[in-house]
């Protein structure tokens, strides 16, 4: 009970913080800077920000980035697990595939827009591309350690147990003794996922979406309108790393919660 | 039923500087069915080794291990393995866990959780059916990971110092609800301990093992009736003569 007003009143500290800060930059804004295209006030981006979902170019912003994101990570998920888990298994595909994946992974995502554009064209599927270039090379190396550290007991209890060919030691004792190590192997790749998203974007390998409008009202010099899509941009990778973090915990993760808590 | 025949079974071990280390010495034994049989010897001396090779884990340089007039060629239904380390699976429940091996048998649900929760109960643990592993004390893991050995019905038991972890109370707990597991389902049982005091409340014969490498020192017959009092004076007398025999004859040359 105690616990949970402490939690409350903490919660509370937060709220507060977060009053103070706008309050000092609504006062900065106003009466230090007084230059919009500067420093545009907490008022400005809300009535910038009321104007821009009124239009109905939020959502559709909105619309486009998260089938961007969607398709990106769903990708790098779908792809990058495999490769995790055939190189984390196998020490002949690991030697096989390890320097293609070591070359590859430093390249910068971004480095890879010029081929995007000429591969895929201003489609989706360009910004996508890049996303899944971001995304797909966290997921593999966590898919690859978390298999490697599989500890020996659990696979020979398995074998002891009956379970003896490759494919179904993989799927009942690899896989789910790696599914923390995968799982925050998602959880990072989202975050790079969400970056990529903005750059790819931005560089015009899109016609709209968050990260191409933000560029777009730069261009037209509407600062207010920056700062909307800069917050939403945050808070909407927040809202993706929550979700995903209570899913992670509470459908995959269950046997680990009692051992963190 | 549970037989099993060790023949001149040699295993040793390459060192990183290319020299060999011998582990295992030509080594005979003979255990009929139903029978508890403790392993003795010091750490080093092939114990668990000699364990790997009769569950099929690792292959012999030479020799044979024939159970029931069968070759041990892999890991094998018929033998059940329980390790020193916790090795239940952290992600399934206690009554999935137990299931494990029937459900890699293809055993419909229904009746693999109808073998399970026997099981489950046979070694009292039925309120914590749905507990995952983190949940439980080290005692009550051991008792799940012996449930679940159990539950494929093997003929064979091996142990490898499962009770080695815990404390001497639940230790002593659980060495006799073995017993009377043991009693239950007339299994063979290789049980490998460094514990004189284990070896004798629990073995039918007890196999001392001479350390590096590993030869049969000398097997000794336990005759007490059970239930064995491990304070009584007879107990003590078999204790202290086993311990003179390590000192004396078993230890390193």
């Amino acid at each position: 009970m105690s616990n949970h007003t402490q939690n409350q009143k903490n919660r509370g500290l937060g709220v507060l913080a977060i009053i103070v800060c706008l309050l000092i930059w609504q006062i900065v804004a106003v009466y230090i800077v007084k230059f919009t295209f500067i420093l545009p006030a907490p008022t400005d981006v809300f009535s910038a920000f009321m104007e821009l979902a009124r239009s109905g170019t939020l959502i559709r912003d909105f619309e486009e980035s998260m089938i961007h994101f969607a398709m990106g990570l769903g990708t790098a998920v779908v792809v990058g697990i495999p490769i995790g888990i055939i190189m984390g298994w196998s020490r002949k595909l690991d030697a096989f595939l390890n320097p293609i994946v070591e070359i590859i992974r430093p390249i910068p995502p971004l480095a890879w827009i010029p081929f995007a554009i000429i591969w895929f064209g201003l489609t989706l599927y360009s910004a996508a591309f890049v996303i899944f270039i971001g995304a797909v090379f966290p997921i593999i190396i966590n898919t690859y350690s978390g298999f490697r550290n599989v500890p020996r007991i659990f696979v020979e209890a398995g074998k002891m147990l009956g379970c003896t060919k490759n494919h179904s030691l993989i799927r009942h004792i690899a896989f789910p003794a790696a599914l923390p190590s995968v799982a925050s192997g998602i959880r990072i790749a989202t975050g790079v996922a969400w970056m990529c998203l903005v750059a790819a974007e931005l560089f015009g390998v899109s016609n709209y979406g968050l990260g191409k409008n933000l560029w777009q009202y730069y261009n037209l010099h509407r600062m207010d309108c920056v700062v909307v899509y800069m917050l939403i941009l945050g808070l909407i990778g927040l809202l993706v790393d929550m979700i995903l973090r209570y899913y992670i915990d509470h459908h995959f993760l269950k046997w680990q919660t009692n051992e963190v808590a | 039923m549970g037989n099993l025949k060790i023949h001149d079974l040699c295993q040793s071990f390459a060192r990183e500087d290319k020299s060999h280390l011998t582990v295992l010495d030509h080594l005979n034994l003979e255990i009929t069915g139903k029978e508890f049989v403790c392993i003795l010897g010091a750490s080093g001396c092939g114990k668990t080794s000699l364990l790997r090779l009769i569950a099929g884990l690792d292959e012999a340089e030479s020799g044979s291990i024939l159970l029931d007039g069968e070759e041990i060629k892999g890991p094998n239904p018929k033998v059940g393995f329980v390790f020193q380390e916790y090795s239940l699976f952290p992600w399934r429940s206690v009554i999935d866990n137990i299931a494990f091996g029937l459900e890699m048998k293809g055993v419909p649900a229904d009746e693999r959780y109808k073998t399970a929760e026997r099981y489950l109960e046979l070694v009292n643990l039925t309120q914590f059916r749905n507990c995952y592993p983190s949940e439980l004390s080290g005692g009550m893991r051991q008792r799940v990971a012996v449930a679940r050995a159990l539950a494929l019905d093997p003929v064979l038991l091996l142990m490898d110092e499962p009770f080695g972890a815990l404390d001497a109370q639940t230790r002593n707990m659980l060495q006799t609800e073995l017993l009377d597991i043991w009693e239950k389902t007339k299994k063979t049982i290789i049980f490998i301990t460094h514990s004189v005091d284990e070896a004798v409340y629990l073995s039918d014969r007890i196999v001392v093992l001479t350390p590096r490498p590993g030869r049969i020192c000398k097997i000794v017959p336990i005759d007490l009736p059970r239930p064995r009092n491990r304070t009584s004076v007879e107990f003590a007398t078999v204790r202290r003569d086993i311990l003179d025999l390590i000192n004396k004859n078993c230890s390193v040359q």
